[in-house]
Parts: structure tokens; C-alpha cells; sequence
């Protein structure tokens, strides 16, 4: 498994985006999962920086990519705020333009996109986001 | 950050390079504002260079839609969005929001 760690920025997620695309290119995914992973990834990243870490600046994430055979395992670290997905109402697209309300759509594209999420916090105040996809 | 306008009679045709994303979308989010707080309700958005959409983005383009058809007063239409993106905004249940036009010429045709 390799692994990164930028500061919770969001210019450092242009970092993150190459270092995984190089795993997905490895695990075989084609230009359109590709991509989709990266638009997943970044919305996970924009979250920790934005509810985890209530801001940019205030702590690092770490991101750790491991493929086998044609299974791409991405992990993302950071220590800040744990999140519960269960808190975020399940949005409603099926209404009307003006009753449309878009909390949670980083969330719908990262449950859509990969095959597999997990959201777990350790004891010592680690939160670690495991995201699967499989070619 | 790379965005053009272009008012036509009918219409404004908005133009981005790149990404749309943390730190893109809300620069694009105050063109299009520029645009509709100036009374003008029709836009093209070109996104034949755009080559990235998270979901700020989505929302910057949803949030301009709402204003545009408020009182059915314009539109804001997409133009020559990439196969990827396209694929995207489908996936996450959006697309039917809004017309798509493979080409900008036939965007800013419509109006």
C-alpha cells in the first residue's frame, strides 16, 4: 500500500487526484470509472476539510491506495470531527427545480460511484474512510 | 480559474476552462450571478473545455438554473459537456434539470 498526506486544503487535492489515478490506472479501470473515482474521492476530501476540520488549514489528510488484481482500496485519514452518514438525509432529486435541495449530493455520488464505502473512527481519534472499486 | 462571456441578443454564452470545483465554483457561480442580477435569464454554458465537475459545481449550476427558470423567464442550458461529466450528472439523478446541447452553436441557436 502506498500512501500520501497533504495538508486540508483544497489546493492539495489536485495532489491527491494524480496519486490515485496512477492505482486506478494499475487496477484497470477504464477513463470513465477513472474519473468517477476521482470525483468521488475529491468529494470525500472536500468533506473532511469542510465538516471534519470545519475549515482549510486545520489538519492533514492522509491518503493510502493499495490495488489487487482488479480491486482499487483507497484510505483516507484525518483527525478531525468523526462522521456519521446516517446523519445526512437521503436527498430527494425527483422534485421539482424549486423545491430541490442539494445536501449530500458529494455524499449520493461516493455511495453511487464506488463498489464498497466504510466511515469508521478509532478510540484515539482517527477517522478512516475506506472506499473500494473493482474493475 | 479561466471564464469567458459573451452577451448575443438573445442569449449569454459563459465559457470555463478546467476545473469546477472548491475552488473554482464559486468564481463561476459570480458570473452567472453578474449575469441574471443584470436582468438576463438565457444562458449557454460551454463546457467543451471542462474537464472536472464535484458537486459544488453541480450546485453553482443548479442554483443558477433555479434562478433562470424562476417565472419561466430563461434557461440555462449545457453545451458540449464531455462524456464523463455527462455520465456523472446522471449518475447522481441531475440531468434531467437540464438541456443539453452537443454543440454550442446549436445552444445559443435555440434561444
Amino acid at each position: 500500500m502506498s500512501t500520501t498526506t497533504v495538508s486540508g486544503r483544497f489546493k492539495s487535492l489536485a495532489r491527491i487526484s494524480e496519486f490515485v489515478s496512477q492505482f486506478a490506472e494499475e487496477a484497470g479501470l477504464d477513463e470513465t470509472a477513472t474519473y468517477t473515482v476521482l470525483v468521488a474521492v475529491d468529494e470525500a476530501c472536500t468533506n473532511i476539510i469542510e465538516h471534519a476540520y470545519g475549515g482549510e488549514g486545520r489538519g492533514d489528510i492522509q491518503c493510502a491506495c493499495d490495488v489487487k488484481e482488479d480491486t482499487l482500496t483507497i484510505i483516507l485519514r484525518d483527525r478531525g470531527d468523526p462522521f456519521d452518514p446516517a446523519s445526512v438525509p437521503e436527498p430527494d432529486f425527483n422534485v421539482p427545480l424549486q423545491e430541490l435541495k442539494l445536501r449530500g449530493v458529494g455524499l449520493v455520488l461516493m455511495q453511487k460511484i464506488m463498489d464498497e464505502i466504510k466511515f469508521t473512527s478509532t478510540p484515539d481519534g482517527e477517522n478512516i474512510l475506506t472506499m473500494i472499486k473493482r474493475s | 480559474m479561466d471564464i469567458k462571456t459573451q452577451q448575443y441578443r438573445r442569449c449569454d454564452l459563459v465559457k470555463m476552462k478546467g476545473r469546477i470545483d472548491s475552488q473554482t465554483a464559486h468564481g463561476l457561480g459570480d458570473t452567472f450571478k453578474a449575469i441574471t442580477d443584470g436582468g438576463r435569464f438565457r444562458i449557454v454554458f460551454d463546457m467543451s473545455e471542462v474537464d472536472f465537475v464535484s458537486s459544488i459545481g453541480i450546485w453553482v449550476l443548479l442554483d443558477t438554473q433555479k434562478t433562470c427558470k424562476r417565472y419561466n423567464r430563461g434557461e440555462l442550458v449545457i453545451a458540449a459537456v464531455n462524456e464523463k461529466i455527462r455520465y456523472t450528472l446522471d449518475l447522481a439523478g441531475l440531468i434531467h434539470f437540464f438541456k443539453i446541447y452537443d454543440d454550442v452553436l446549436e445552444a445559443v441557436g435555440s434561444y
